[in-house]
């Protein structure tokens, strides 16, 4: 199944992009997607224990199961205001 | 809540547009407002002891607008007499300029100022916004909060920073 791949801040300057489209066996989660990315790009793994993701424009849990077409966000720390 | 309540823009803030908003927002089925708090965050010179030249703010727009409809939400339940608003810029800031502005208007002030200050508290908790900030000599990007909203810690302590 065909995934697009939002990245931000430090995240998407990593990945050198800030969307990305992954083919992923089905039933991959969020969290094996973000393995998958961070062995690609081995400067994302020292953010694991610290990212927040989102499917589908929504705030989503690691082991949440993404689907065909979902789009799956990384967020790192935040720091607005 | 009257539309353009909450927002993520390029374009400078208005604080007075939003006390507005939030005035408006009382349908007259019960009091109405006789409070507005309105929260001004602006870019600092300096930072961790580095001269501060400007910040870019970059944000997850759709959900960073969810995460501001899911702070007033959450303020509702606190303080039921309370309206929010809240506008954060994005873009390129000089030192001094807005890059954050809510109003909470209610019947009474504390109910106000305390939805206000929770609103700031939540937004440096969960609103997917980042800011990259360029000092002399260089630049980083400032990394605060892994963004959880189910994490009811985070939450209490919001609540306790507002009621203080």
């Amino acid at each position: 199944m065909r995934v697009t791949v939002r990245l931000f801040a430090r995240l998407r300057e990593i990945a050198g992009a800030e969307t990305l489209v992954r083919e992923l066996p089905p039933g991959t989660t969020a969290g094996g997607l973000w393995d998958d990315l961070a062995r690609e790009f081995p400067e994302l793994a020292e953010y694991r224990n610290a990212v927040s993701t989102a499917v589908n424009e929504e705030y989503a849990r690691m082991d949440a199961a993404i689907a065909e077409g979902d789009e799956v966000a990384f967020l790192p720390p935040v720091s607005g205001g | 809540m009257a539309e353009g309540a909450f927002a993520v823009t390029a374009a400078p803030l208005e604080p007075g547009r939003l006390a507005a908003i939030v005035t408006a927002a009382f349908d007259g089925s019960g009091p109405g407002a006789g409070a507005v708090a309105s929260f001004v965050g602006t870019v600092r010179d300096r930072n961790q002891g580095r001269r501060v030249d400007r910040l870019e703010y970059e944000a997850y727009e759709p959900l960073a607008v969810k995460a501001f409809e899911r702070i007033a939400a959450e303020a509702g339940e606190r303080w039921p007499d309370a309206r929010l608003a809240i506008h954060h810029r994005l873009g390129r800031l000089a030192v001094g300029e807005a890059s954050v502005a809510i109003a909470a208007a209610s019947p009474h002030r504390a109910e106000a100022f305390a939805a206000c200050r929770y609103a700031i508290e939540r937004i440096k908790q969960i609103a997917p916004i980042w800011k990259h900030e360029y000092f002399e000599g260089g630049d980083v990007w400032i990394e605060g909060a892994t963004a959880d909203p189910d994490d009811a810690k985070a939450r209490e302590t919001a609540v306790q920073r507002a009621c203080a």
